[in-house]
């Protein structure tokens, strides 16, 4: 899967979560749960879609490599690798 | 019309979820009705037959209005010529807004409109009758997302809820003379509960930090229960249930403040379980009468937002409210060793009128004993 189909596939689940934000407007290196005003509950029904999307399980302690979406879509793209 | 919020004065009935004839029991919903706040689920508090409904769908009532007669097991039927008292005259239209005018849709299509922020007013319907489909939500949600963001000022569901949290804190603070105290607690030994906990786990099963919380407050509410109490007509009146409130923020701004029923009875799944039911449901608007009524505490968390210390406001008639921070790592002194522990700042607000610091420094410190022994929550 390469970055932007894994990006694609990011948004899609964002924009369940928070409908109103405008994620075209998301810097790469910007903080998303600050960004999008996601929620310790928003994030774990987050990590749960993206196992269901594409079928990786993402750890606890891997949570804090997640704060960017660069930095997300870099995690994904290797563990999709 | 039941109250559904401390300072509700009408409700606006949206939809009957029941016709007469039918058998209804305790806990079933009957029909919907629209607050300032959210459209919330009536349930019904007594087991019968739907005799009749004497509301229709659209009519606004004062709190209190007969909205439907249920007849019990064994009770005679009215008689066709019995008067039954009928339902006061609706409240006549009041300049104020928000204006709730009747839309014709389906409930799949209000869920929809919810969750997408799409006021129903707007929209065209294609249905039966006029009648609004999930197609016609999800279309202008669509249109909503090209068209250009001009947007009212405070939208109208947004200032409801503000005016309902308004007319609530305004009383709490009127009433309630509030007392605070606060302490920090070392989470070490609970957050590694947890994550041994959720290693065990697949991720949808994995609980949030939040639930070891309310579960050590409806733990503690056992050990010091004048603090799951109501204070109705200047006396303390201790409530047998922990129902704990839990204030969850709304996207579209405000918040709702539905409980966790029978939280202290609940393990730690049951207790994730719940909350991910309410706080969905919060979220789409469709919290249960119920959960909007019988809360006896309140949790307010606000630990994700990065605030440290939260000086909450009572919710009338409840006597207590208990806050959370953030969890910060902090330097710790124990045993003449220092270290590095995960806290949280816990607060708790009471109302002096029924309990002393006393008693809520009991409770502060029955806490934090919970807290250090996560695998008996």
């Amino acid at each position: 899967m390469s970055e932007p189909e894994i990006k694609a596939a990011v948004f899609k689940i964002l924009r369940k979560i928070t409908p109103e934000a405008d994620l075209d407007q998301i810097r790469p290196e910007e903080n998303l749960r600050e960004a999008l005003d996601i929620d310790s509950f928003d994030f774990l029904n987050f990590m749960i879609a993206l196992h269901e999307e594409l079928a990786v399980e993402i750890p606890e302690a891997d949570y804090r490599k997640l704060s960017t979406l660069r930095e997300l879509t870099r995690y994904l793209s290797d563990r999709l690798k | 019309m039941p109250s559904l919020g401390a300072d509700m004065e009408e409700g606006t009935l949206i939809e009957w979820s029941v016709k007469p004839g039918d058998r209804v029991k305790r806990g079933d919903i009957v029909g919907v009705v629209r607050t300032e706040k959210a459209d919330i689920e009536v349930e019904v508090y007594r087991e019968g037959v739907v005799e009749q409904l004497l509301a229709k769908a659209g009519d606004t009532l004062p709190v209190g209005a007969v909205l439907a007669v249920i007849r019990e097991e064994g009770e005679a039927a009215v008689p066709a010529h019995e008067e039954i008292p009928p339902a006061p005259a609706p409240v006549a239209p009041t300049p104020k807004p928000p204006p709730v005018a009747r839309v014709r849709a389906s409930p799949l299509a209000r869920r929809v409109a919810q969750e997408l922020g799409v006021d129903l007013s707007g929209v065209q319907g294609t249905g039966p009758h006029g009648e609004i489909t999930e197609i016609d939500v999800q279309r202008a949600a669509e249109a909503l997302k090209k068209a250009p963001t001009e947007k009212p000022a405070v939208p109208a569901f947004r200032a409801g809820i503000r005016r309902a949290i308004a007319a609530a804190m305004a009383r709490s603070n009127r009433e309630i003379p509030h007392y605070y105290l606060e302490t920090r607690i070392d989470l070490q030994r609970a957050l590694k509960f947890l994550e041994a906990e959720n290693q065990k786990r697949s991720v949808k099963d994995r609980l949030l930090s939040v639930v070891l919380l309310i579960k050590a407050v409806a733990r503690t509410l056992h050990d010091v229960p004048e603090l799951n109490a109501y204070w109705i007509d200047d006396q303390l009146q201790p409530k047998e249930a922990v129902h704990i409130g839990f204030a969850i923020s709304l996207r579209q701004g405000g918040l709702v403040v539905p409980a966790i029923m029978d939280a202290d009875r609940k393990n730690l799944d049951e207790l994730m379980q719940a909350l991910r039911d309410l706080i969905t449901r919060a979220r789409a608007g469709r919290p249960r009468s119920s959960e909007i009524t019988d809360g006896t505490v309140t949790i307010t968390n606000l630990g994700d937002l990065g605030v440290e210390t939260v000086h909450g406001v009572i919710y009338p008639p409840q006597v207590a409210l208990i806050g959370f921070g953030r969890v910060i790592e902090s330097p710790w002194a124990e045993n003449g060793m220092l270290g590095i522990r995960p806290v949280v700042s816990a607060t708790l607000a009471g109302d002096h009128r029924a309990t002393d610091g006393h008693c809520g420094a009991q409770f502060l410190t029955a806490l934090n004993q919970h807290l250090q022994e996560p695998e008996k929550l």
